[in-house]
């Protein structure tokens, strides 16, 4: 037995067998090096799934030696292997980071469990990106999401726990949804295996029952990607979960569900389906300009610093809906690049604001709301950590250098390929926005006097910094070296184009 | 309700049936509705009659807080492990096929112990719910 | 009434959502996603049973069988709605712990409240 062979399927049994160890382990240390070892070699197997792609094309791989359309099968192909590069490699980032934050947020006894629950989530991610079947999708979205409404409870405010209900409520309506479309494709189709069915859809494209399972789809899925009006769930969820949490979902929960869309649009339907006899795009076009900025405005008005990025989560995802509704492959490339450069700003501001919160939390107390109030002055208490979220806010705005850029050069780019030039406009005035609110944070932490209550606050410790900074040092790299991002968005967003009708 | 003498005999004499038949729904699923899932919840659902009617720290006794959360966790193990042995004996993931000399008979095995992970594991779920939603009067000192 | 069991798939599936929206007791809440999730447990089942087929058991006097994947599929489904009940009634139990109530009106008013002092509230 070769272990590049089974590569696809090791991918996802290992984080997901880590998850029962680390419960009969019952001892927080031991679930914590079981989860951790399960997440970097998760991360190793997708470095070496995106070699394999990149040497031999597209994989397939039948589970239980099935063939495919009866068993369930694991298809890699470009994308796939991109965003389980960004799961697996922000799960193996934050989990060593989160053994000394969990310490304060969580209490001893329940940290075998956090682990537990931080690895089905991780498996359930991993799986949802890599299979090949319908059905096996909304599997696994249920198990990354019921572990994830476990996470977010997690958080030591009371708010935590309504923000976690919220999140089942609508998650739950929107995974409804998504199952509600995968049953009536069913029905038309006959089969759940991704690949035959876009077979199988093209003689039966324009009938009612496939359009009614697109819409079912579409408003499922931007349930989960928190989608312009059906976000509400996001802001409180990352605000009152533990930090950790927040940096590992801020990066990766809705970015895999962008993939789901981008794989049933482009691979399922069909772009002629979809964006040329269908008003999907003009639809989507609207929801991202009012994502990018009613969010990024109301991000503005913010007092809790974690509330103010969540909002500006919204208006990233924006940015990156925006990009799909283009249609072309400038604009996939861009919204496929900006999946990555968001995910690791976000979870180095994540990362970085939960070093704050511990830094400013006096030992043994429960952690302090990271408001405006207390940030007063911080840049000189903790250089290292108030420096790295500017950097990561300049990605977001999207300054020259950092990887934003390159996200929102391709959706110019984009735009101005179709003669758009009121879009770029958008995009520059909406970057405006995110200057703003990261401006409010540097105005705060560095001009403004401290308070004389802070003379005990230290930087933050070197374990919870250097995961952080390498983040950090990412976002740079990605800005000024786009070969990795852009060949693999350009590759992947191709081969979309290529394969669908 | 321990003091109900009907309650307390019928328990007693119905008990061990219940159990009985889950683990008959459990060996039966291929030919008739069954199968892990619904043996698990049978098997829960004995014990929760015996709690219910002999007090939880009767049953707390019998099953412990301890040895539920192993089951939880041994059924998934098991299940995987099922995956696991179609690796190493040269298969695929959850292959069936290779893991004895007829692969028809390897199709039995695989199902069997994989149903037996199911009931497990679901037994664990079932059990541990109950115990938590149960315990919550007296101090809530159960956080999860 | 030829399509009896769509229209009931339907019914329900409004009905779960509009008890969603409109009720604001958490328990209630989560027993309108309960009957949402039901009414996909019909639309996938029913149309499984074919007209003249039998059960799915091989045997040499039938030829036209009722399909058993959706069965499979949907023992999936109800195992993964059973779970998210039994997780939103915990979560239902923790908040009913740390507010005093499970009305939603109430628990938005008690947060209000909190948003107002919060420097207080803060060790």
């Amino acid at each position: 037995m070769s272990i590049s062979a089974h590569l696809p399927v090791l991918q996802v049994v290992l984080p997901l067998i880590s998850a029962p160890l680390a419960v009969l382990l019952r001892h927080g240390g031991f679930a914590a090096a079981i989860v951790t070892t399960g997440a970097w070699a998760a991360f190793a197997a997708a470095i070496g799934l995106w070699l394999q792609v990149a040497e031999s094309g597209t994989l397939s791989y039948h589970i239980g030696n099935w063939a495919p359309p009866w068993g369930i099968e694991y298809r890699v192909d470009r994308l796939t292997s991109f965003v389980l590069l960004l799961v697996s490699g922000t799960a193996a980032i934050v989990l060593p980071w989160s053994r000394a934050s969990i310490e304060r947020e969580i209490p001893q006894e329940l940290h075998y469990l956090y682990y537990a629950m931080f690895g089905l989530c991780l498996a359930g991610l991993l799986g949802i990106t890599i299979t090949g079947d319908a059905f096996n999708i909304f599997v696994f979205l249920e198990i990354s999401s019921l572990a994830t409404y476990v996470l977010i409870a997690m958080g030591r405010d009371r708010r935590a726990l309504t923000a976690a209900y919220r999140y089942l409520i609508m998650g739950s309506i929107g995974a409804t949804f998504i199952v509600i479309g995968i049953g009536f494709l069913y029905l038309m189709t006959g089969t759940l295996n991704l690949a035959d069915m876009a077979v199988r859809l093209r003689e039966v494209e324009n009938t009612r029952p496939v359009l009614v399972a697109l819409a079912f789809l579409t408003v499922g899925i931007s349930l989960k990607l928190a989608l312009f009006p059906l976000h509400q769930w996001l802001p409180n969820a990352y605000t009152y979960a533990p930090s950790a949490v927040t940096a590992f979902l801020a990066a990766t929960a809705t970015k895999v569900s962008v993939y789901v869309l981008i794989r049933f649009y482009y691979s399922i339907f069909g772009e002629s389906l979809v964006f040329e006899q269908l008003p999907l795009p003009q639809i989507m076009l609207v929801l991202s300009l009012l994502a990018m900025f009613i969010a990024s405005f109301i991000a503005i008005f913010q007092d809790n610093l974690k509330l103010l990025f969540a909002y500006s989560s919204i208006g990233q995802i924006g940015y990156i809906t925006l990009g799909l509704s283009f249609g072309s492959v400038t604009g996939l490339t861009g919204s496929i690049v900006h999946l990555l450069n968001h995910g690791i700003a976000k979870a180095a501001i994540f990362l970085l604001i939960g070093g704050l919160v511990l830094g400013l939390t006096r030992p043994g107390t429960t952690p302090v709301v990271p408001g405006f109030d207390r940030l007063a002055g911080l840049s000189k208490k903790m250089p290292l950590t108030c420096i790295g979220i500017v950097i990561a806010g300049l990605s977001l705005i999207g300054v020259p250098g950092t990887a934003g850029f390159i996200s929102k050069w391709y959706l110019i780019l984009a735009a101005l390929e179709q003669g758009q030039f009121w879009l770029v406009g958008a995009i520059v005035l909406s970057s405006l926005l995110a200057v703003a609110y990261v401006w409010r944070f540097v105005e705060v932490a560095y001009f403004s006097p401290p308070p004389a209550s802070s003379t005990d606050i230290k930087e933050a410790p070197f374990s919870l910094l250097a995961p952080a900074w390498l983040l950090v040092i990412a976002t740079l790299w990605f800005g000024l070296d786009t070969s990795f991002s852009i060949g693999a968005a350009s590759d992947a967003a191709r081969q979309l184009l290529k394969t669908g009708s | 309700m321990q003091d109900d003498l009907v309650l307390r005999v019928i328990g007693k004499i119905l008990i061990p049936y219940i159990l009985l038949f889950a683990v008959y729904v459990q060996f039966h699923g291929d030919f008739g509705p069954g199968g892990g899932f619904q043996a698990g919840v049978i098997f829960a659902t004995g014990i929760v009659f015996y709690a219910l009617i002999f007090g939880l720290q009767q049953a707390r006794a019998v099953i412990s807080d301890g040895f539920v959360e192993a089951m939880l966790a041994a059924g998934v193990l098991l299940y995987a492990g099922i995956g696991v042995a179609g690796l190493l004996l040269g298969g695929n993931y959850l292959d069936y096929f290779v893991l004895s000399s007829d692969p028809i008979h390897g199709q039995h095995r695989g199902i069997f112990w994989v149903e037996l992970g199911v009931a497990i594991t679901v037994c664990g779920v079932m059990i541990k719910i109950f115990y938590m939603f149960a315990s919550h009067g007296d101090g809530g000192e159960h956080r999860q | 009434m030829t399509h009896f069991t769509y229209m009931a798939t339907v019914f329900l599936m409004v009905a779960g959502l509009y008890i969603v929206i409109a009720r604001g007791n958490l328990i209630k809440k989560l027993i309108g996603l309960s009957i949402l999730q039901s009414s996909v447990f019909l639309l996938y089942v029913a149309p499984g049973k074919l007209l003249g087929g039998t059960a799915p058991i091989l045997s040499p006097e039938f030829s036209l069988y009722s399909n058993p994947l959706p069965h499979v599929l949907i023992l999936t489904a109800i195992v993964v709605g059973v779970a998210t009940l039994a997780l939103g009634l915990a979560i239902t139990v923790r908040i009913r712990e740390a507010y005093g109530t499970i009305e939603e009106d109430e628990i938005v008013a008690l947060d209000q409240d909190d948003f107002h002092d919060r420097p207080e509230n803060q060790s």
